[in-house]
């Protein structure tokens, strides 16, 4: 869906984006994370065809962007870090006037921009001026004005920028139920939406992809493949036993033990859990719970942020 | 609807939607009725078409101004409130973009002139002035209110904010308003240019007067095109800012 080749953008003597290299597949989720300043919305803007790069190749769907911008347009949807929305225009009308920039047949905008409120439940503000509208609902009718003309590529920066926690939640759920119907690249600074909603990550660190992959890929790149954690009935001493003897499983540590119940970090794969359950539960070791390790893309992000060498 | 078209009908609403196209309006108009009772009907006795003649001078002026205040918004405020993006990352020409803000920002000053017709024609009713005199002054308003307005688009694709547009617009109209007191102060061939250039001094009296002449037409489209051209250019600079 999309080939990215050299990508480089100057500002003055400037890179905010420096030499960027990455395919996306058809139907893919991608996160795009990095820290304020990375590059990710420069990067994100030449996508979505409102700055041109400096040098490099990006084709959309087979097209250049340099070469046929007007035939990328039509294939994207871009939704910047503040929603483009004119404060004096009702959604109706404004997610209308959004179809027919894009190009969707006067006869079709009405069907389209209910679908596009049906995807982003924003149908009961049909009516209602932009400008009275709460932050959450803002920013979906961002989302809304991206999608409104069934666009297979979506561009979504920072889309819960913002939002309180129940609203990242929905917004999580509307991006995940996207996928399939849209390629959709997102990009974020905060961590576990990047883990729960995306099926593949691309970090981007001083204007550089220094690493990409899914969640587990860049764990088992850093080495150690994360943590698991487990919480078990009983002293911790016996679990750890346990624990160690299945292949794969390095240190294990003790996070507490309080009242009879334990909660281990065993240094190890996630993909070691089942193994883990069951010697523990042959040993006759009862799991309350067992899980990644909770702060694992948290420091796997940090290491990359830090020293992209790691991982080069 | 041509993008261009669909555009315009949006930042038209959007003036009407808000208060700032209605204060903007009754502040002209305002202005207008105030100037004409000045300079018109209270200067003391004077022929018709001298009247008629005053009014248009008052129009130009009021207009031209406003035409500031009207054309700042255009392009600055989109950049100032994040919704550039929209129409930049649409399948749309940036001259469809500049072109579309630019008839609306005309439409909406159409419709404040239109307003003003009751001064003229209260002379007609009641004195000597032909219908030809009226068209000529109107048509002679509209297209240096045109070329302000063209002006002002290009300065609002160059500004950051809306301040800054006007600003920059300012200052570009009053060179070209005031190029005819360099002309005097200057030799041939630049005598000539700067004269050439006038906005008001070359151009309009003799609309003012009821005359239209291709020359004053030509150069009005001239200005307005020159600065449409130039906001378009700015436009696909910024891509690569």
């Amino acid at each position: 869906m999309i080939e990215v080749k050299g990508l480089t953008k100057y500002y003055g003597e400037l890179a905010a984006i420096h030499d960027l290299d990455f395919s996306i597949e058809r139907g893919e989720v991608i996160g795009f994370l990095g820290l304020n300043g990375a590059g990710k919305t420069t990067a994100l803007k030449i996508l979505g065809c409102v700055l041109l790069p400096t040098s490099g190749d990006v084709k959309v769907d087979g097209i250049d962007i340099a070469r046929a911008p007007h035939e990328v347009r039509r294939r994207i949807g871009y939704l910047p870090d503040t929603p483009p929305l004119y404060n004096d225009m009702t959604v109706g009308r404004y997610l209308k006037f959004a179809a027919e920039l894009r190009g969707v047949p006067a006869s079709e905008t009405d069907k389209a921009v209910g679908e596009a409120e049906e995807k982003t439940a924003t149908r009961d503000v049909h009516d209602q001026p932009i400008f009275s509208l709460s932050h959450g609902y803002r920013q979906r009718v961002g989302v809304a004005q991206a999608l409104v003309h069934r666009p297979k590529l979506l561009i979504l920066d920072e889309p819960t920028s913002g939002l309180d926690p129940v609203q990242i939640v929905e917004m999580r759920t509307m991006v995940r139920a996207l996928r399939g119907d849209h390629t959709v690249l997102l990009s974020s600074h905060i961590l576990s939406e990047i883990s729960q909603t995306c099926d593949r990550l691309l970090v981007i660190q001083r204007g550089e992809i220094v690493a990409q992959g899914s969640e587990q890929d860049l764990g088992d790149k850093l080495g150690g493949g994360g943590t698991i954690e487990v919480e078990v009935a009983g002293p911790s001493a016996r679990a750890i036993e346990v624990a160690r003897t299945v292949t794969g499983i390095g240190a294990c540590a003790v996070i507490r033990e309080t009242g009879g119940v334990a909660l281990l970090s065993l240094q190890g794969a996630p993909d070691l859990r089942p193994k883990v359950v069951r010697a523990l539960v042959q040993n006759g070791i009862d799991i309350l719970r067992i899980d990644r390790g909770a702060a694992r893309l948290e420091s796997i992000f940090l290491q990359l942020t830090k020293d992209k060498e790691l991982v080069q | 609807m041509s993008t261009a078209l669909r555009i315009a009908r949006r930042e038209l609403g959007g003036y009407f939607r808000t208060m700032t196209g209605y204060i903007i309006a009754g502040i002209m108009l305002l202005a207008d009725g105030i100037g004409f009772q000045l300079f018109g009907l209270g200067a003391g006795e004077m022929y018709s078409a001298d009247v008629v003649s005053q009014f248009f001078w008052v129009l130009f002026g009021i207009n031209a101004v406003g035409s500031i205040f009207i054309s700042m918004r255009l392009i600055a405020e989109e950049r100032q409130t994040g919704t550039l993006p929209l129409l930049v990352s649409s399948p749309v020409h940036d001259w469809e973009i500049v072109v579309g803000k630019f008839l609306s920002a005309l439409v909406f000053l159409g419709v404040v002139t239109l307003a003003t017709l009751y001064m003229p024609a209260l002379i007609l009713v009641n004195g000597k002035v032909s219908v030809g005199h009226i068209f000529a002054g109107y048509l002679g308003v509209m297209l240096a209110g045109s070329a302000v307005l063209a002006i002002g688009t290009f300065g609002s694709a160059l500004a950051r904010n809306q301040v800054l547009a006007a600003i920059f617009t300012a200052i570009m109209v009053l060179v070209l308003v005031l190029a005819h007191l360099l002309a005097r102060v200057t030799d041939r061939p630049l005598k000539d240019m700067f004269m050439s250039l006038a906005l008001y001094a070359r151009h309009f009296p003799p609309f003012q007067a009821g005359a239209i002449h291709l020359r004053d037409v030509i150069y009005y489209i001239a200005v307005t095109y020159v600065a449409l051209f130039g906001a378009i250019r700015v436009m696909e600079a910024r891509r690569w800012k």
